[in-house]
């Protein structure tokens, strides 16, 4: 701990000197972040609250279980975790910045804020691929007018809800509609060629069905659709205050490049930015709690 | 005043010496990281052998593993235990509102759940045992 030399008696509020012995702009940020903290505390409770009102809500390590380039490997919690080491390292980084900061040392800075920069887009990258993953990535779920169709996860589209008996998957295929059938069956064997799409399109209902009840397919139920409306709304609102800290951290970096903090005698805007940078790293530890690890 | 660039800071606030702090925070966090993606596998892979109770009880114990953490960026890394009392209380004191906002809404959520399983009371709740069976089925792939 600092032992920061402030005099027996000293009079805080008789004006003259700061009460909270810190600049109106770090005070400041300090409030915003508050705010913002009852910002993102509001929709996680929304989202807990749903969550709990509901009998069917996804299992996060049945949805989040993929890793670039592993293909169909089963991987729960992987790829979080690589994004959470990236986003507690990039806060090191961060804080290593304040620290060259408050050393008076340019080059140091730089480097501590470049590395940060990296970091953040190194987050959001995995960000990217999370998001393009869940909106792409096709399951056979029971749609509610009784038939089945591939859908994706998106704000209107929930494939993970309980899985789906045998019996009730065979009487759910009788009443898919050709163009369904298909999608479900071209799902079946992707990565195979288009072509063999178009060989689908030319079988019939009945054959369709055969196929696809002799594939094995797995089926489940469409999950509550909030699901997707709150994973994207609340991810996507915590990806934009990485992005934000990105470009911030840009400007920081651009700032010290030129010399500015050194023209002013200190690094203060760099704390400032620090301060923006680490509530980013809080709120995705409480994100990584609460969408992926209860 | 003459002496300080900028007059508004009293004195000027001196963070510890060393990066040694700043690495031993990271070690930690990373540890407790691991520790909560250890419970978080153990809850997975046991999922269907665990009863109510151990499984809320393993999420209470993540979920206090990460106030943990949060505990230690705001206070390290973001430098709130360096700074004057006062000025921590104005910033944590309204944060205990969410002790009850959470505590208030999961409730509601649950209320909401129970009178939707049992038609607001009219009929016994059947959902558990409906459950239950479908999750054990044999042969599924993950």
């Amino acid at each position: 701990m600092s032992t920061t030399a402030i005099p027996a008696g000293t009079k805080w509020w008789n004006g003259g000197r700061s009460p909270f012995n810190s600049s109106y702009g770090k005070v400041m940020m300090w409030y915003f972040l508050m705010s913002d903290a009852f910002t993102f505390g509001a929709f996680l409770i929304s989202y807990g609250t749903i969550r709990f009102s509901v009998n069917n809500w996804a299992d996060p390590n049945h949805v989040f279980n993929s890793f670039p380039f592993a293909g169909h490997a089963n991987l729960p919690l992987a790829f979080v975790s690589l994004m959470t080491f990236i986003l507690i390292f990039s806060s090191v980084t961060m804080v290593l910045a304040v620290h060259e900061g408050h050393n008076m040392n340019r080059k140091g800075v730089e480097k501590y804020m470049l590395l940060t920069i990296i970091g953040g887009i190194a987050f959001l990258s995995c960000q990217a691929w999370e998001w393009t993953h869940l909106l792409t990535g096709e399951h056979v779920a029971l749609l509610s007018n009784g038939t089945l169709d591939a859908i994706p996860t998106t704000v209107k589209a929930n494939p993970w809800g309980h899985d789906l008996a045998n019996a009730e998957m065979l009487a759910a295929l009788q009443k898919t509609p050709h163009d369904q059938l298909v999608k479900i069956a071209a799902s079946l064997h992707h990565g195979a060629e288009a072509a063999t799409h178009t060989n689908y399109e030319a079988l019939s209902n009945a054959d369709l069905v055969n196929q696809i009840s002799a594939s094995g397919l797995h089926a489940t139920h469409s999950g509550p659709i909030a699901f997707g409306g709150y994973f994207f709304g609340i991810t996507g609102f915590h990806g934009f205050h990485v992005f934000s800290g990105v470009v911030i951290n840009c400007i920081m970096y651009i700032k010290t490049k030129i010399g500015h903090f050194e023209q002013r005698g200190h690094y203060e805007m760099i704390e400032k930015a620090g301060l923006y940078w680490h509530f980013v790293d809080l709120v995705w530890v409480f994100v990584f709690l609460c969408f992926y690890l209860i | 005043m003459s002496t300080h660039t900028n007059s508004e800071i009293s004195f000027p606030a001196e963070h510890s010496g060393g990066t040694k702090r700043i690495w031993k925070i990271f070690w930690v966090l990373s540890f407790l990281t691991l520790i909560e993606l250890a419970l978080g596998y153990f809850l997975y892979a046991k999922h269907p052998d665990l009863s109510h109770t151990s499984i809320l009880a393993t999420k209470i114990v993540i979920g206090v593993l990460t106030l943990l953490k949060a505990y230690y960026i705001v206070s390290v890394f973001m430098h709130l235990g360096d700074e004057v009392r006062n000025m921590i209380m104005t910033i944590v004191v309204p944060l205990a509102l969410f002790v009850w906002f959470i505590i208030a809404f999961l409730w509601d959520g649950d209320s909401w759940k129970n009178l939707r399983n049992t038609n607001a009371g009219s009929k016994p709740d059947t959902h558990e045992q409906q459950v239950v069976p479908a999750a054990k089925e044999p042969g599924q792939k993950d």
